[in-house]
């Protein structure tokens, strides 16, 4: 099944739950009217909340830079002793 | 499966990588000493005279460890990955840039965790705990990680890393899972990885660095973020 079609039918569900809430009037009805915005919103501020809880967290590796130089050094020496050209980029 | 048996074939595409593609070779051999490899490169007519450093690359390390597989002019990264496939002993099959983001060292953490668990697909992720960038602004981790979000939300893909390309295959996955990859670019690698997903193959993540040396050029600009969003719209009706 196409992913855009397991969205769909999961939009399905949670619309079919809605509407049954709607008539099943559990809960008031004003409110279940704004359950969809309610559900956007959060959805929303998770994806908001992750994108920034993830920058924070962003793993960066400033000392791989440096070993990286190391390696080149060392990979240069080697090559050029072995005749291989090294020259600029 | 017996260890021993195991070939690596290591495709990477070049183009105008004339020192970095020396500097990758060494490291590779440093790193896989004990490893029974062989490095394709695919070169796009580079007018750099990178295909000349490869012929002494061959010369120092031998013509059946490095192939140079050429093509004549820049004809995009699958089709680059299809070529070198062609040219392909082993039953392994390694992608990995060619600038050096991709550091060789992390090649036997790669092989030893598919030994480990038999997985189709071994792939580097950036974002996990080990795994991280360097020589990212602000602004070019925010779109990274907002672009990761929607991907996630969006594709449930399975991996943490989608549009990464330091990559270990089985062959014959890579072979199945590349003929039904139309995409171009990075957007390609995200297929890749996403149908490879859908199909039901076995996917492990090692953790790898990345020190982005492409320096002042930014790779995102508006239309980047255009074919990223129509990328993922793509997958999502096709896969």
């Amino acid at each position: 099944m196409k992913h855009v079609l397991k969205l769909l039918s999961l939009l399905v569900v949670i619309s079919a739950l809605w509407i049954g809430l709607l008539q099943a009037s559990i809960i008031p009805q004003s409110h279940t009217w704004l359950l969809p915005i309610y559900f956007i919103v959060s959805l929303g501020c998770y994806g908001l909340l992750m994108v920034g809880v993830g920058l924070m967290r962003f793993p960066t590796c400033p000392q791989e830079a440096l070993l990286l130089q190391q390696d080149i050094a060392e990979a240069k020496d080697f090559l050029k002793q072995k005749g291989v050209d090294v020259g600029s980029d | 499966m017996d260890a021993e048996k195991n070939k690596y074939s290591i495709i990477v595409p070049t183009y105008n990588e004339r020192l970095n593609i020396a500097l990758i070779v060494y490291l590779i051999f440093k790193h896989l000493r004990d490893v029974d490899f062989e490095i394709i490169v695919v070169d796009d007519g580079s007018p750099d005279g990178t295909q000349e450093i490869v012929k002494q690359l061959q010369k120092l390390y031998g013509e059946d460890r490095i192939l140079l597989r050429p093509r004549a002019k820049k004809l995009g990264l699958g089709t680059a990955y299809i070529h070198g496939l062609k040219h392909a002993s082993g039953n392994f099959v390694v992608i990995m840039d060619a600038d050096l983001s991709h550091h060789p060292k992390y090649l036997p953490s790669f092989i030893k965790k598919q030994l480990e668990t038999g997985a189709s697909i071994v792939t580097g992720t950036r974002y996990v705990t080990g795994g991280g960038v360097h020589g990212w602004n602000l602004m070019r981790k925010l779109t990274s990680r907002g672009a990761n979000v929607l991907a996630q939300t969006l594709l449930w893909p399975g991996v943490s890393d989608l549009t990464g390309s330091f990559r270990l295959y089985k062959k014959s996955v890579l072979e199945d899972v590349i003929s039904s990859c139309v995409s171009k670019g990075y957007v390609f690698q995200m297929e890749m990885i996403v149908r490879a997903s859908r199909k039901g193959y076995h996917i492990e993540e090692v953790p790898i660095t990345f020190v982005d040396r492409v320096f002042g050029s930014s790779k995102l600009g508006g239309s980047e973020i255009v074919e990223y969003l129509k990328g993922l719209i793509y997958l999502m009706v096709t896969t």
